[in-house]
């Protein structure tokens, strides 16, 4: 139980930052993808450049993580196929539905339960993704 | 306080989101939300009928974990540090959400022309909720990551792939938004 509690508290934190930003909201992505706003851009730009940042030093330093190992992001596999159309496909679903995978849960703690029919028609995508993984072209 | 009650500016969130990445690989996880959907249906038995969820779902605890914290936190930051103002979105917003139907538009964070409960019951408003999510689901699997994944953990790190992900999400966002919301509202 112990191990688990500092994945909740980081967890709150998620949460917290994500509904304060506004970046939960389904308003917010409307307006990102008619560049009405720089709000959004800015979040997320602040929040990549901040982890360049944050990734440079740990490398420079070479952070050890508390499990004892260096600190390193896994690296995604190289290709083209799969990123180009999942990430479209995810980007329509995205607008649509107005939230990605961290906001629609985060969605339930504010009150917002419909956004539980969302979860479930994404645990169901996920599903039949997984069924025809071999078919797709990746 | 004060300045905790109002709503956050970008450049305090961005680098906050960036620091909670950078704790999760510094536990030795990494920083990804979708990848819990695998996980819920591998404990769900999809596994049954996929190799893709035959996985030892017990060493993702700690994602479902942070979604736990995230849904707690969502509650607090929504009922205790927030006050009830309306959302300072861009006037062309507002009047554009205008002319395609939508009312009241930032008086809370979802459109209630879709999330309220009698949207939901009404066979477009479901079909909307159910399309969208489903394409999320899918195509973050797809893509191998969705927007703390890719957006977040791999443009920090510079890698190709996710930025080719990111191109896409915008892709499928502008289609939408420009192209089918004309037709669906």
């Amino acid at each position: 139980m112990g191990k688990y509690i500092k994945f909740f508290i980081v967890g709150i934190f998620f949460g917290i930052v994500l509904v304060k930003s506004e970046a939960v909201s389904w308003y917010r992505i409307f307006e990102m993808f008619k560049f009405q706003s720089f709000h959004m851009y800015g979040i997320i730009g602040t929040a990549v450049g901040t982890g360049v940042i944050l990734l440079l030093i740990s490398k420079q330093k070479k952070i050890q993580t508390t499990e004892g190992t260096t600190l390193r992001v896994p690296l995604k596999e190289r290709g083209f196929t799969r990123y180009i159309i999942g990430g479209t496909i995810f980007g329509l679903g995205w607008a649509l539905s107005g939230a990605c995978p961290g906001p629609m849960y985060i969605l339930i703690g504010t009150g917002a339960f419909s956004i539980i029919i969302v979860i479930a028609a994404a645990l169901l995508g996920t599903y039949v993704y997984g069924l025809l993984k071999d078919k797709l072209p990746h | 306080m004060e300045f905790i009650l109002q709503p956050w500016p970008w450049y305090v969130s961005g680098p906050i989101i960036a620091i909670i990445m950078f704790l999760l690989l510094y536990f030795g996880k990494t920083f990804g939300m979708s990848s819990n959907l695998r996980t819920l249906c591998a404990i769900g038995g999809a596994g049954k009928h996929a190799e893709f969820f035959k996985f030892d779902w017990k060493s993702q605890r700690w994602n479902l974990v942070v979604v736990l914290g995230a849904i707690l936190g969502g509650f607090i930051a929504h009922y205790f540090l927030s006050n009830p103002i309306d959302m300072d979105l861009s006037e062309a917003t507002v009047k554009d959400l205008n002319e395609l139907g939508f009312n009241n538009v930032g008086q809370s964070l979802l459109p209630p022309e879709l999330f309220s409960w009698d949207a939901v019951f009404s066979l477009k408003g479901i079909l909307i909720l159910v399309i969208g999510g489903f394409l999320v689901g899918f195509g973050t699997r797809y893509a191998g990551g969705c927007t703390s994944g890719h957006a977040i953990t791999g443009l920090s790190s510079l890698q190709l792939p996710s930025l080719i992900a990111v191109v896409g999400f915008f892709l499928g966002g502008l289609i939408m938004i420009h192209l089918i919301f004309p037709i669906l509202f």
